[in-house]
């Protein structure tokens, strides 16, 4: 495997954030900013990706500096970021335009307000939703019926998973990485098994790489069909839901049939795969067959259901020039021209090897990220067949190679149903000793902000749903 | 042209737990000790077997499994064949936390108080139970395995049940995750919220112990420390059989197939 990452170090915070600043404005974007703590220091880590490749950034922050000059004036995809380094290392990015808690807990009782006029109020949404869903709270500013401005707090959920991270052995951190964001499990397990694996030079072989190829994109089915449940559940259309509640749940136990899990946890170990598939690649075919038709005969009534359609379409428009300079991932960017999928620009397992194709759109609403999605359960059904054609050609073999990392650091990266997922590895004496990870749930939710322009409260339920964010991710 | 395809493949409806089902009856649950193998210990190295210290040795010098702290990692299983295998089936909850705990600890009488006082506290609900669920901190996946309940292969509105957005009409508090610190808040409120009787199950290994995410910083190591919880469902995470199962014990519905005695 190819690392393509390079790696700088700026000689101040103020350096590092001119660094940045430029490559952004030169069309790169930032896809993470993220602290490290190191004696009394703090490291700070900039990556910023481009076409291909990502270049790591960092600078230190000495004991006495408690305060930096903020990125996010600059560059607006940091404002999370900076929110993020702001709760967990408390050091103040100076001239941070709004530096209220984001993933530890405040004071519920305060309602930051954002926008002021006559006859607005905010409308706690949450942390208890109706209904079955994660706790997340949407504090809805509104005169009543449109929603000029959206506040998000995701400080409910937060686990405090990369802490916990620390000091375990490697071998076990693929337990936590699983349940950072656990419908994604089997994507943090790559990407989490990939930077060891980096670090100790290790050699997945072929066969552990189609494993891990067949159980990514069963992943990817099930999470977008759940998106797909979501909206037509809100749009009302029994049947549908019921229908494609079905699929779901036919995916979980294909999965739970291959793996004993219906997340496909456990499968991906560090070096390869824990065990070969429980079905013979041609079971896997027979049944991957008749799901694949049932199921596209669905999604294609769907697409062609008015009553729905009239629901998602320029409903929650994330315009292509901003989900440019945010650098949008996942299917959400892909609805709004970002065309990048890390299966195509840095590939991983087994795609470098396996013909895919990326789908995207410009229109950049609901319908244009359900189309997407539709597309990319095709391309997963595709992909499916083409590992378990090369599984049944690779019969026998090994499935998992030796992987002690020792001491070192690596970059590890999968392409998520939700998006670019990263993660950054150290190791130091064989046990953790840094591992940030950074979903695209995380990136992705604060865009949130931008998408209601024009559209009013009954329209919340669609581009919730349209985002299909895991707020375990983003708040991990 | 919908209700024309919601007819095309018949009825996909699981009839459990009054007929049995293949897919309920292979369900994985937490590890268990093989028969007759509890004083296997000197042989075994519990610490080294489970990230989660679910496996210890007693001062007897006996083997104890903590269901309760199973990730279902299955290190131990594959590990040890000779001395843990898989627990298999829905039945997996309990209705004390060490009720979880391989070999039973509990006395029959201590078991049968609570047995008797819970349904004292549900019998009235009979076929039309309201439940209501909180994230406390869970990792998501058991927000999908709780909502496939409403999916037509387990549609538990057939057994009765049903969700409902409101805690003031709920019956039954579904909490998932480890208890996170930002949701001790608001899943206390949301219990005090609630009419009696009131029952509330800890859904999944998180809920029950914390899982592998606690001790942190940010969790409260599960969530028996901020409600009172009536039945404990590990599971990492439960599927929606061993759930529906830990719904039905709560209910003393789960020995009669479903219905009510």
């Amino acid at each position: 495997m190819t690392t393509s990452t390079d790696h700088e170090l700026a000689p101040s915070a103020l350096a590092l954030r001119d660094v940045v600043a430029r490559q952004v404005a030169g069309g790169r974007r930032l896809a993470d900013l993220f602290g490290t703590a190191r004696g009394g220091d703090l490291l700070l880590t900039a990556q910023v990706a481009g076409p291909g490749a990502m270049t790591t950034l960092e600078a230190v922050l000495s004991a006495g500096e408690a305060s930096y000059p903020a990125f996010t004036p600059l560059v607006s995809a940091a404002f999370w970021y900076e929110r993020e380094l702001h709760d967990l290392f408390g050091v103040v990015p100076a001239g941070h335009p709004r530096l209220e808690p984001l993933v530890l807990p405040a004071d519920p009782r305060v309602l930051p307000r954002h926008a002021v006029g006559p006859g607005l109020f905010t409308i706690p949404h949450g942390p208890v939703r109706s209904g079955v869903m994660e706790s997340i709270e949407y504090l809805v500013e509104t005169p009543g019926e449109d929603i000029p401005h959206l506040n998000l707090r995701l400080f409910y959920k937060h686990r405090g998973i990369e802490k916990r991270l620390e000091g375990v052995a490697p071998a076990d951190g693929v337990l936590l990485a699983e349940r950072a964001e656990g419908v994604a499990s089997v994507a943090h397990a790559i990407a989490y098994c990939q930077a060891l694996e980096t670090i100790s030079g290790t050699q997945v072989p072929w066969r552990a790489a189609l494993v891990r190829t067949l159980h990514a994109e069963l992943e990817r089915l099930a999470c977008h069909l759940d998106v797909i449940v979501r909206l037509a559940d809100g749009a009302g259309l029994a049947v549908a839901t019921a229908r494609f509640g079905w699929h779901k749940e036919r995916v979980l136990r294909l999965t739970d049939q291959l793996s004993g899990s219906r997340f496909g946890r456990g499968v991906t170990v560090p070096g390869g795969v824990s065990a070969a598939p429980r079905m013979a690649p041609a079971d896997i075919l027979a049944a991957v067959g008749e799901l694949d038709r049932q199921l596209s005969g669905d999604i294609r009534l769907l697409l062609g259901t008015a009553s729905f359609l009239d629901r998602l379409r320029r409903t929650g428009p994330l315009p292509p020039a901003r989900a440019s300079a945010h650098g949008a991932l996942g299917p959400i960017g892909r609805a709004s021209g970002c065309v990048e999928d890390l299966r195509q620009s840095r590939p991983y397992a087994a795609y470098g090897s396996l013909g895919m194709t990326v789908s995207s759109r410009a229109d950049g609403d609901a319908l244009a990220r359900l189309e997407v999605r539709a597309d990319e359960v095709t391309a997963a059904f595709h992909l499916i067949r083409q590992a378990a054609d090369e599984l049944a050609e690779a019969s026998t073999g090994s499935l998992r190679a030796d992987c002690e990392p020792l001491t070192g650091r690596a970059p590890g990266w999968a392409e998520a149903p939700q998006g670019e997922l990263l993660y950054d590895v150290r190791v130091e004496h064989g046990r953790i000793s840094r591992c940030r990870i950074r979903p695209a749930s995380f990136h992705n939710l604060v865009l949130m902000h931008e998408v209601f322009a024009g559209d009013i409260l009954t329209d919340f339920p669609f581009i919730e749903a349209s985002f299909g964010v895991s707020v375990a991710g983003a708040a991990r | 042209m919908w209700a024309l395809r919601g007819l095309r493949n018949g009825v996909v409806t699981t009839r459990w737990p009054s007929r049995p089902d293949e897919y309920a009856a292979a369900t994985r649950g937490p590890a268990a000790i093989r028969a007759g193998r509890a004083g296997a210990a000197a042989a075994v190295d519990a610490a080294g077997l489970c990230p989660t210290g679910a496996i210890s040795v007693t001062g007897q010098g006996g083997l104890r499994v903590d269901q309760g702290r199973c990730i279902l990692c299955g290190r131990c299983v594959t590990g040890r064949p000779d001395v843990f295998a898989w627990s298999e089936g829905p039945g997996t909850a309990a209705v004390t936390r060490a009720g979880l705990i391989m070999p039973s600890e509990e006395t029959p009488e201590a078991l049968a108080e609570v047995m008797t006082g819970l349904r004292q506290r549900t019998r009235a609900l009979r076929r039309s139970v309201h439940l209501r669920h909180v994230d406390a901190g869970s990792d998501g996946s058991e927000e999908w395995e709780i909502l496939a309940l409403l999916n037509p292969v387990y549609d538990i509105h057939r057994l009765g049940m049903f969700f409902t957005a409101s805690p003031r009409h709920a019956d039954i508090l579904l909490v998932t995750g480890a208890g996170s610190r930002g949701m001790t808040g608001p899943l206390r409120t949301t219990y005090e919220a609630m009419p009696h009787p009131k029952v509330v199950m800890a859904v999944g290994t998180d809920a029950v112990s914390g899982g592998i995410v606690s001790p942190s910083y940010a969790t409260t190591g599960g969530i028996g420390g901020t409600v009172p919880v009536d039945v404990w469902l590990p599971g990492s995470p439960p599927s929606p059989f061993a759930i529906m199962a830990g719904l039905l014990l709560a209910l003393d519905r789960l020995a009669s197939g479903g219905d009510h005695q």
